[in-house]
């Protein structure tokens, strides 16, 4: 069959860096495609030339049998290819139908034509298989629901090619088989979609035929059928990963150090009285790592952020080291010694404008001031070298902005952060969320290595077989309640996802 | 387990990075270049007594300038100042004329009480404190955009001033207030560049090398990242506001001294002066990125053009058409440069 796409030998190089050399990507029609590679192997880029958001500085690229060469992002929809980036380009103060015809809107000269708008809105999200009302602010959305606006504006625009980079990586389970089930009723229909992921399960799943770039080369391509995980990750890292989220048995001994006890909070943006923490409670101790399981909404950001004081709660008790804490703002908690590496790394933790030094060492200035109002930077860069061996971060300089490194070490730089703290508790919010393989692992380490050394961690994530690997023992939340806990040695994938979906019993 | 070390991000061989280079250092390079071309086509531009005229020149507008460098590093922008330097210069000329009662009585030491120039100073100062902390409050509690509090500054504190001067100027300073805005030390540098450097270096120290500095850099550029690092967000972004006043204060009492003389239409247009100094400074509008260093350059080439403009006979409607150029092609040649300079 002749390939719908093919890019050959894509070069691109920027300043400092040779992001592709002697890239590579064919694509079948009517096939979902895996890109894969860790973080800087060059995936995003090539998806930007093949976008027409960037130009490829040698190579050639075939598009339905004809050379073309992509000027603009605009040239490249016009040619039948949307790209649907992780941080969506909605306007989200215009409706559902406005966003799927932003610039073609159908209309006679200067006027807008609302009502073909919005039925062909409607036509197109119900091929899709979905109910959603044209004239509904985008605002509303939830992320899934916007990334179906977005699959939608692609359709609209007559495309045959979708590319989706990390497209599963914020959305909840349900709405990952969804989003799967519109992939393979896309894909049936002819199109064909390239999904950019980290996430190997869901690759072997939904995807026909897979490609990996390393370092800017293209390692491999062929089908799914005929590898394995394992067989990926080689080509992946250049070498074979072992002990990947391998567990480690260990006996707890330490004394409680945080105990939480009948946390509530009521109302969030979108409803007063909605129930967001409902009579939270659980102990953690030192040197352990309790992991906290659930579905996208279960409420255990919403756990931490409450710990932590970035949002309020109306009831509930914290007790620390057996103490009942008050605590109001970030600033109490870090006082009382609770840490919170937050899910949103380039929101909530990264000063990306600034140095490597200096974000690593935002919360701990304490420990380097000199009469009190000075940065003593002599004790900063003894420290935060202290730290760069520790974590293993790979940086030019301590004076290299944190924007220019890979997802892997600036989650690694957040962690120094809280470290650097020396915490009592310490929470990570999907600690792992972005960051390639060898970086996770090295996290799942990090971890580790802290409850070891007498931490008390807290750890969320979504991905399953990480809580399994990283726990000593696990709740799992539901609707804003914790609904079991259960031992580590005890608990399976099925186990917890049982818990994680099953209602809770009245007590 | 092995360990996993294999750098993919390991920097390449250090050559050169003309572009970094030009990024760092844009604003001082445009200035050299102007320079250089002023010299060639205006010999009176080169000397000495020129040079200190220009910095006399820019130095009330250096000194907000700097004020105004922590407002925008925080992402905020402060309308306000040119009102407020009126209000507060005001202040400064009634205290120095020996109270409200006495403040129309025309000439130096007439007044039958004339308070010390330091009182002064310290009058406007307080205006200008007061005039910050309130809007600052008003930004960080009613959470009203610095844009929309600084504009109803803006004429607030302009009603004000007009209220407080009842329509006359208030001048005729005592000797030692006159000094400080019109004095040379040595007999060649103007006191007012000196004030201006002085307190320029000090900002410079303070951002670049105290903790609070770095709470106003993260504060900029992520305020919900320096939040969760247990920074207080709301007294950082409220004391931007309050050094602003500060150095709104001080320039006006600066200003009054150089004037010998304080009405309330002083200061009008100052803020678009100032906001162009510090952007053409390199400081980002969207909070984070900037320096003092690039502030003080800002403000001098502003000052340089003028000045040049002025030598060479151009016509004063044209210096604005000019200056508006300039400063869009600075900002212009900044991005650029920065658009193109190594990562890493």
């Amino acid at each position: 069959m002749e390939p719908l796409l093919r890019m050959m030998s894509i070069r691109k190089r920027f300043p400092g860096v040779q992001a592709l050399d002697d890239a590579g990507l064919e694509v079948l029609p009517g096939e979902i495609h895996a890109l894969l590679g860790e973080n800087g192997a060059g995936k995003s880029t090539l998806i930007k030339i093949l976008a027409g958001a960037q130009q490829p500085d040698s190579g050639t690229i075939e598009f339905a049998g004809q050379n073309v060469v992509m000027l603009s992002p605009h040239d490249a929809q016009r040619r039948g290819i949307a790209t649907i980036y992780q941080e969506f380009t909605l306007a989200p103060n215009m409706t559902i139908a406005e966003n799927v015809f932003i610039g073609r809107e159908p209309g006679t000269g200067f006027f807008v034509d609302w009502g073909k708008m919005a039925a062909e809105t409607k036509a197109i999200t119900q091929r899709l298989g979905l109910q959603m009302q044209p004239m509904a602010a985008v605002r509303n959305l939830s992320v899934a629901e916007q990334q179906m606006v977005e699959i939608a504006r692609a359709l609209s625009m007559k495309s045959r090619l979708i590319v989706m980079d990390e497209p599963t990586s914020a959305l909840s389970l349900s709405e990952v088989d969804k989003l799967f089930r519109i992939a393979r009723e896309l894909k049936a229909q002819g199109l064909s979609i390239i999904f950019v992921t980290h996430r190997l399960e869901e690759v072997m799943e939904i995807c026909d035929r897979y490609t990996v770039l390393r370092d800017g080369r293209l390692m491999g391509s062929g089908s799914i059928s005929e590898i394995t995980i394992d067989g990926i990750i080689r080509l992946m890292v250049g070498r074979q990963v072992k002990a990947l989220f391998a567990h480690r048995d260990r006996e707890i001994a330490g004394d409680v150090v945080l105990k939480v006890e009948g946390l509530n909070r009521r109302g969030n943006t979108q409803d007063q009285n909605a129930t967001v923490l409902a009579d939270v409670g659980f102990e953690v101790r030192a040197g352990e790592i309790l992991g906290v399981a659930g579905l996208v909404g279960a409420g255990r950001t919403e756990m931490a952020r409450a710990l932590f004081g970035a949002d309020a709660f109306d009831s509930g008790r914290i007790i620390i080291d057996g103490q009942e804490v008050h605590i109001r703002s970030p600033k109490d908690a870090i006082g009382h010694g609770i840490g919170l590496v937050p899910e949103d790394r380039k929101q909530q933790a990264l000063f990306l404008a600034l140095a490597v030094r200096v974000n690593l060492s935002m919360a701990s200035h304490k420990r380097i001031l000199r009469w009190g109002v000075f940065i003593d930077e002599t004790a900063e860069r003894t420290m935060v070298e202290e730290y760069r061996k520790k974590l293993n971060i790979r940086m030019a300089s301590q004076d290299q902005l944190i924007a220019n490194l890979s997802g892997g070490n600036q989650q690694k730089v957040t962690l120094a952060r809280w470290l650097a703290l020396r915490p009592k508790v310490l929470i990570v919010d999907e600690p792992t969320r972005g960051i390639d393989i060898v970086a996770k692992v090295e996290v799942h380490n990090l971890l580790f290595e802290m409850a070891q050394s007498g931490i008390a961690v807290v750890a969320i994530s979504s991905e399953l077989p990480e809580v399994l690997a990283i726990s000593d023992r696990i709740i799992t939340m539901r609707e804003g309640r914790v609904t079991g806990q259960i031992k580590r040695e005890d608990a399976t994938e099925e186990i917890l996802m049982s818990m994680m979906t099953l209602s809770v019993k009245p007590t | 387990m092995e360990t996993l070390t294999r750098d993919p991000h390991a920097p390449t061989q250090k050559k050169f990075d003309i572009f970094g280079f030009l990024a760092r250092f844009a604003p001082l390079i445009f200035l050299i270049v102007l320079m250089s071309a002023f010299a060639v086509f205006e010999p009176r531009f080169l000397t000495p007594l020129n040079l200190f005229n220009i910095l006399r020149q820019v130095s009330i507008y250096g000194l907000l300038a700097v004020g105004m460098t922590f407002v925008i590093l925080t992402a905020g922008i402060d309308l306000s100042i040119g009102s407020l330097v009126a209000f507060a210069g005001l202040a400064a000329a009634a205290v120095s004329k020996g109270g409200l009662a006495n403040r129309f009585t025309v000439g130096a030491g007439e007044a039958a009480a004339s308070y010390p120039w330091y009182l002064a100073a310290l009058a406007a100062i307080a205006v200008g404190v007061a005039g910050g902390l309130l809007q600052g409050f008003a930004i960080t509690r009613l959470k009203v955009p610095p844009f929309v509090v600084t504009l109803g500054g803006m004429s607030a504190f302009r009603g004000a001033a007009l209220l407080f001067a009842a329509g006359g100027p208030i001048s005729g300073f005592e000797p030692n207030f006159v000094w400080m805005g019109q004095g040379k030390i040595f007999n060649q540098i103007p006191v007012p560049v000196v004030i201006f450097l002085a307190f320029a270096v000090l900002a410079h120290v303070v951002l670049r090398y105290t903790r609070y500095g770095r709470q106003v850099y993260a504060v900029g550029g992520n305020p919900e990242a320096a939040r969760l690092s247990g920074l207080n967000v709301r007294a950082v972004v409220t004391s931007v506001y309050v050094i602003m006043g500060f150095f709104a204060g001080l320039g006006a009492f600066v200003l009054s001294a150089r004037l010998n003389s304080a009405e309330a239409v002083a200061g009008t247009g100052y803020e678009l002066t100032v906001i162009a100094s510090v952007v053409i400074g390199g400081t980002s509008l969207f909070g984070g990125v900037g320096t003092i260093f690039g502030t003080v350059i800002g403000t001098i080439l502003i000052g340089v053009l003028l000045n040049g403009l002025v030598l060479m006979d151009v016509s004063a409607y044209i210096q604005q058409i000019i200056i508006g150029i300039i400063i869009v092609l600075a900002v212009a040649f900044d991005t650029f440069a920065k658009s193109r300079q190594r990562v890493a």
